[in-house]
């Protein structure tokens, strides 16, 4: 086990939220029900206990708001209308900000805090008690917190405590001393133990407990703050707090405790009946900051039984929200590890096919046989292996939702996601890659496409835009797509300004579809003003290099008035791929096959000369561009009209074709990619190297760069000049 | 200096005495990974005189890198012969093509010399120090020079 503590409770963090995310996405569907809202209640609380335990105070302050006007939804006390759930939304954001800032380091924006926490509190009930909020927890066993937005508000109330832990209480690793402590950090305690029920030794039973103690505790701090201490034992000890006070506020308390600790019923009044007259309270700076706190209901009658432990408590919200699907947790390094073995035995597996080709007996049917079914296996395990790297494409576009909503709020346009094919299935690492190209795509979605509600309902167009988010698996690819009901692109404004910034000669002549592409160019960003939004500076071009990146092309379509449609086609794995083993220049060599359209052998015929150097390829009445590979490469010095036998005819992300032009063809198979990170620096034409059957390293290209590269095109050739001048 | 420091503590290292272009160099046992047989390597395009390519080692695409060419000495023209010494530096397999392997030899870290100035800027910056050896000069290589990391390369 690697990792600390942090770092699981920091997972687990993850999955919660995304629980929570899930939650909030169903009821906003209209799917109130009370599991539902439990569910994005457990989320919040489990979240907001394993923040205590770290003293990640502003967290646990943020979340237990936010938990408490959950709380109120979830006994019906508040209506869950259009705008308590945007604030929910909101305040789920914000909470998985100030996850991902206690994590990485780093402020939350205070100002939004603010505004959030106050905006949750205008929810909680007014009759609820207020009172200060304060880290509990094991992080308060350690730390005295100072309280010192509580003057004097309240006379000096002395509580007696039986406390009597469960068994379950010292599996858990719970020490009483802790809580104690803690308890003595509120006022004057005095703890005396309860010995009685102790047995005779003859009798003692092995892991049993058998002492409680009764606690007196003096203290100013109202109720709740003692309940506070005793959180973290809930459902694992029997507790019984009680006044000097009337004895009706008593039997209030202990019915609201009971709720609280999963004792009594879950339908029971859960206020505590402390009013107290102070305003509300500014919000300082955390963890001094001053809070409402009510006593929560943990967990509804039907989930006593996974309260017993804390274990099977987080077991049983994450059951609910995943489905019941058992799931185990391994590193990824071990997959990783494995991925590159069954690499490696798909490799063995051709070198032995040859090595038997290769054999001078007789009869080899026999083993060939046998060698089909060990490829089929071989096949088998890869498969078995990549589905264990592919995950749900969900968790990604859930984000994706806040992305939207935080521009729609920030441009004040009204934009809805409408995601499609959340099951769908994606290498991890890709999923991790597409989440900066995506936001990047869907900001600009909502900031350029969609227009204002104004304009959409001069247009006849529904006040709120739509966004679809899609994923499907096409043809051994994925394909991702972001379609707007927007304007779509202005051709005229982009034109304009690539002619402005000297991304393209004043005069030159684009169709349709190059103008489009010139969004991804370095440098463009069509936002006049850089908006907070989009438009840092960065444009389009950064969302190209990521899907470059990852093997993938991204492509625009738009029809002026009726939206744009961004499309990101991606390989399935970054593993494995079909290739076609060509031969150039006496180096064999891979070309992926998604990129080719055809192959032909070529004649002297169909070649034809352009200017000085330049060749075009008659296919079929239509002239297309011949690349030597080899040149390009710098594989052949000089380059002579020696005749390159076979065509590769490829068509490049804008919809250019080219044709490749290389010495033979001889294979197509399926080739394990090795990554030349880390082996040499960036190498142009090359994507990547694999392992022949021969045991020798072939390198994979990259069709798309080599005919950048070799293109005479000033405007594409922008972007190449650029990445040469970077890698020389 | 490195080496003197650690001195202190062992009495002899063992280095690996090889040649490149007839002059004798040598590399700490420990640093060396293995020692294979030249076999032709993959060409990489575009690739800069003193790398030769890339190879396929268990599996593991490491880059060849010519030592000769590398001191800016002549290139070597490899064969059969040659052998190609893997090392691991940065953390990252290296092969580097050599002659041949002489032997292995006992250095008395008090033995070595600092190495004197010379008029060749590069080849001093490879050469950590040198040695005697039957009336040899022997050079320590001094690996972290010779082989920038990858992300240096990258740039």
């Amino acid at each position: 086990m690697t990792g600390s503590i942090m770092d699981t409770f920091f997972e687990e963090c993850e999955e919660l939220l995304e629980a929570m995310d899930a939650g909030l996405a169903a009821i906003e569907e209209g799917d109130q029900d009370a599991e539902t809202v439990n569910a994005v209640f457990r989320a919040v609380h489990s979240i907001k206990g394993g923040a205590g335990a770290f003293g990640l105070d502003e967290l646990v302050a943020f979340a237990h708001n936010f938990e408490t006007v959950f709380d109120d939804v979830r006994s019906n006390k508040l209506e869950l209308d259009e705008k308590l759930i945007q604030l929910l939304f909101r305040a789920s954001d914000h909470l998985s900000d100030l996850v991902t800032c206690a994590r990485d380091g780093g402020q939350v924006d205070s100002a939004h805090h603010d505004v959030l926490i106050k905006a949750l509190a205008e929810y909680i009930d007014e009759d609820e008690e207020e009172l200060v909020f304060e880290p509990m927890g094991v992080g308060a066993a350690f730390e005295p917190a100072a309280l010192p937005l509580l003057d004097a508000v309240e006379e000096e109330v002395t509580y007696d405590i039986r406390f009597h832990p469960l068994k379950e209480m010292y599996a858990t690793g719970n020490e009483p001393y802790f809580l104690f402590q803690a308890l003595s950090d509120l006022g004057e305690l005095s703890v005396s133990l309860d010995e009685n029920e102790l047995p005779g030794f003859d009798a003692m039973e092995d892991g049993e407990n058998y002492l409680s103690w009764e606690l007196s505790l003096t203290t100013l701090k109202p109720r709740s703050s003692i309940e506070a201490v005793f959180e973290f034992v809930e459902g694992l000890c029997e507790l019984s707090i009680t006044t000097d006070g009337d004895a009706e506020a008593e039997v209030d308390a202990l019915a609201a405790l009971n709720a609280a600790f999963g004792v009594g019923s879950a339908e029971e009044e859960n206020v505590v009946d402390v009013p107290l007259d102070q305003p509300a309270p500014e919000p300082v700076e955390a963890p001094a900051l001053a809070e409402v706190e009510t006593v929560e209901v943990p967990e509804v009658k039907s989930d006593q039984a996974a309260e017993n432990t804390p274990v099977a408590k987080k077991d049983a919200a994450k059951a609910k929200s995943a489905g019941p699907k058992p799931t185990l947790r391994v590193e990824l390094d071990r997959v990783d590890k494995l991925i590159n073995a069954v690499g490696e035995l798909i490799i063995n597996h051709s070198m032995l096919a040859q090595q038997i080709a290769n054999l001078d007996a007789s009869d080899t049917r026999d083993v060939e046989t046998e060698l089909e079914g060990f490829k089929t296996l071989a096949r088998d395990i890869q498969e078995g292996v990549m589905a264990i790297r592919a995950q749900p494409v969900k968790p990604l576009f859930q984000r994706m939702a806040r992305i939207v909503r935080e521009a729609s709020a920030a441009t004040g346009k009204s934009a809805k996601l409408v995601t499609v094919g959340e099951a769908t299935e994606v290498d991890k690492t890709v999923i991790e890659r597409l989440a900066d190209p995506l936001t990047h795509i869907l900001r600009n979605a909502v900031d350029h496409g969609i227009e204002t509600p104004e304009d959409r309902a001069a247009t006849g167009k529904d006040k709120a835009g739509e966004i679809h988010l899609t994923a499907a698996h096409r043809s051994g690819s994925v394909c991702i797509e972001v379609k707007d009901d927007g304007a779509g692109l202005n051709r005229k404004k982009i034109r304009q300004i690539a002619i402005d910034k000297g991304l393209i000669p004043e005069n030159a002549e684009l169709n349709d579809n190059e103008i489009d592409n010139l969004l991804f160019l370095p440098g463009f960003s069509t936002a006049s003003e850089i908006s907070n939004l989009s438009g840092r500076g960065v444009g389009m071009d950064v969302v190209k290099n990521a899907v470059t990146k990852l093997g993938g092309r991204v492509n625009i379509a738009s029809t002026p008035g009726r939206g744009s449609t961004f499309s990101i086609i991606l390989p399935l794995t970054l593993a494995v791929m079909d290739g076609m083993v060509v031969s150039v220049a006496g180096h064999t060599m891979v070309v992926p096959i998604t990129a080719i359209v055809e192959t032909m052998r070529g004649n002297d015929d169909m070649i034809n000369n352009l200017g000085a150097d330049g060749t075009l390829l008659s296919i079929r009445g239509s002239f297309v561009p011949i690349c030597d590979v080899a040149s390009s490469l710098g594989l052949r010095g000089d380059t002579t009209n020696e005749p390159a036998g076979v065509y590769l005819l490829v068509e490049t992300e804008n919809g250019d074709r080219c044709a490749l032009a290389v010495d033979d063809i001889h294979d197509q198979r399926q080739v394990v990619i090795k990554s030349l990170d880390g082996v040499c620096g960036n190498v142009p034409g090359v994507s990547a190297a694999t392992i022949l059957g021969d045991g020798k390293i072939a390198m994979i290209l990259d069709p798309e760069s080599i005919v950048t590269a070799s293109s005479s095109a000033a405007v594409f050739d922008t972007d190449r000049r650029m990445s040469n001048a970077i890698a020389s | 200096m490195q080496l003197q420091a650690e001195a202190k503590h062992v009495d002899h290292s063992e280095f690996v005495s090889f040649t490149v272009a007839s002059q004798a160099f040598c590399l700490k046992i420990t640093q060396i990974r293995e020692i294979r047989r030249w076999q032709p390597v993959t060409v990489l395009p575009h690739a800069p005189a003193d790398v030769l390519g890339v190879m396929n080692l268990r599996g593991a695409v490491i880059p060849i890198y010519d030592l000769s060419a590398r001191f800016g000495l002549e290139q070597t023209d490899a064969s059969e012969r040659n052998v190609v010494i893997v090392v691991s530096v940065h953390d990252k397999p290296v092969g580097l093509l050599a002659e041949s392997v002489s032997e292995i030899i006992s250095i008395d870290p008090d033995d070595i010399q600092e190495t004197p100035q010379v008029d060749s800027r590069n080849t001093m910056d490879f050469i950590q120090g040198i040695i005697s050896q039957n009336d040899e000069m022997v050079r320590i290589i001094n690996l972290d020079a010779v082989i920038s990391s990858p992300e240096q390369v990258a740039q």
